[in-house]
């Protein structure tokens, strides 16, 4: 197999990356490569330029910020991001979902940028962002834009980012969100999920009359990574027993949109979610001490 | 188009220049007659063509040649000591966790930066680590085997 012939760039500043974005309308951002190379191998894409970002200054770094939360470079490796004692601290999620995207060798390789960008809607870095509620900068030729999670994923493979533009950072709010949960099911280790869950309860504010609330997030069961707001709304201001987990399940099991395709059909995938979802909303109500 | 290249391939300094669509796997073996790394797939999922790139492993079908100016690259030929095996490569031997070998320099180049970073890993552990490499032959349980017994050969015991 071999990909279509391309120019290879390897721009040294980010000005000079968005140059060859704009030079080319048919060109494309290469950063780990473990998704865009098994599309130019079989001819799935055929860029005529091929912008390889790996040289960028300052877009592999983890920084805390004053709130408690934490800003992550689009070119921080997946393996990277499980190593970082920060990212285990602040964002407890994001390394359980990190840990179970692909095998080691794909892990030291891919990105969070590209994981994001790709926008496959069974990852587990895109359901992980929209739980969290994490913010992604995004800079284009005229200027720069930050956009939430949960607007950036608009299809499968479809993201809000103009062809012109590229993802450079993703921000999760803190204080640490402790009331976390992440399980999916997937038929050996490092396979794409067949459906997982990744969900954050926060507890309520003391004395400030505010409920506790719960964002749940599906993936593998929709078109995106997919919030489950009947689910959550059946969580909040409620103290969370077995019984509020298991009728949280059928919310969801009810509210995803997932399809049949050769790995699953829609139904397994739908009672995958039920079960899941319940096993999230424990596992975030445990972590809690609640 | 084609890119000229510096770089180091098992401890030596190579320099080429290379079309920009040829895989850092294609560059081992044509241009450089490195055929230890195997080439299944083609798309990151079987794990035979996995080598060292600056001490970590990954697919050298998922790279460009082109990417690799300066890296330091490391292949099977370049964990394979100058004369015998080395204590992977032997105990693979030994326990027969080998039939017809293409699988097996990925194996043993995935297994080596797990017992780099885990001298007594779990066979949770190892099992996990070689999720990504598949084989045709063994089923699997004397590879598992293969490396707990490297494991205990370097950390000094018998197995
Ligand atoms: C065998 C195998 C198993 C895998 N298993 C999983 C899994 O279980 N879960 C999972 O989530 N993923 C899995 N992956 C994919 C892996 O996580 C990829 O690393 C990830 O999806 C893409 O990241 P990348 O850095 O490799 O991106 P690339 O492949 O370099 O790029 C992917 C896309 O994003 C664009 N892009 C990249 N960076 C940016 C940026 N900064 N701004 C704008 N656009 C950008 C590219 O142009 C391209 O269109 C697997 C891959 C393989 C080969
Ligand atoms: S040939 Fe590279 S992973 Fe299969
Ligand atoms: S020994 Fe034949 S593929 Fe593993």
């Amino acid at each position: 197999m071999k990909p279509a012939p391309f120019t290879y760039v390897r721009p040294k500043s980010l000005a000079e990356a968005l140059g060859c974005l704009d030079d080319d309308g048919d060109a494309k951002l290469l950063a780990g490569g473990q998704s865009l190379v098994p599309l130019l191998n079989m001819r799935l894409v055929r860029p005529t330029t091929l912008v390889d970002i790996n040289a960028l200054p300052g877009l592999a770094t983890i920084s805390p910020t004053p709130d408690g939360g934490l800003v992550i470079g689009a070119l921080v490796r997946h393996t990277d991001l499980l190593a970082s004692p920060l990212v285990r601290e602040r964002t407890p999620l994001l390394a359980a979902a990190a840990a179970h995207v692909g095998h080691r060798a794909i892990r030291n390789r891919g990105t969070v940028g590209g994981s994001l960008a790709h926008a496959d809607p069974a990852a587990e870095l895109p359901a992980a962002a929209v739980a969290l509620d994490a913010t992604l900068t995004i800079v284009g030729p005229a200027a720069r834009r930050t956009i939430p999670a949960r607007d950036f994923f608009v299809g499968p493979l479809v993201t809000a980012l103009e062809p012109r533009e590229m993802l450079t950072e993703i921000e999760i709010p803190g204080p640490v969100q402790r009331g976390w949960g992440f399980a999916e099911m997937a038929r050996r280790a490092g396979d794409f999920a067949i459906a997982g869950v990744a969900g954050i309860v926060t507890p309520a504010a003391p004395g400030r009359g505010r409920s506790s609330t719960a964002r749940l997030v599906a993936f593998g069961a929709g078109d995106t990574p997919l919030r489950l707001p009947g689910a959550a709304a059946l969580l909040a201001g409620q103290p969370i027993d077995r019984a509020l987990a298991r009728a949280a399940g059928d919310v969801a099991a009810r509210e995803c949109t997932p399809r049949d395709d050769v790995h699953a059909t829609a139904d397994y995938r739908r009672h995958l979610v039920g079960v899941l979802t319940e096993q999230v909303v424990l596992d975030c109500a445990a972590r809690l001490g609640s | 188009m084609s890119v000229a290249l510096r770089l180091t391939v098992n401890s030596r300094t190579v320099e080429r220049t290379v079309s920009a669509r040829r895989s850092l796997a294609e560059f081992l073996r044509e241009d450089l007659g490195l055929t230890g790394t195997h080439v299944g797939c083609e798309h990151g999922v079987c794990g035979a063509c996995t080598v060292l790139v600056d001490g970590r492993s990954a697919r050298s079908c998922l790279l460009l040649a082109a990417q690799l100016d300066g890296a330091t690259v490391t292949t099977i030929e370049g964990l394979t000591p100058g004369d015998g095996l080395s204590p992977l490569q032997a105990a693979f031997r030994d326990c027969a966790a080998l039939q017809c070998g293409f699988c097996t320099p990925g194996m043993i180049v995935t297994a080596h930066e797990l017992l780099a970073e885990d001298r007594a890993p779990t066979r949770d552990a190892i099992r996990e680590a070689l999720s990504g490499n598949l084989c045709m032959c063994t089923g699997y349980v004397n590879i598992v085997r293969a490396v707990e017994r490297a494991a205990a050969a370097l950390r000094g015991e018998r197995a």
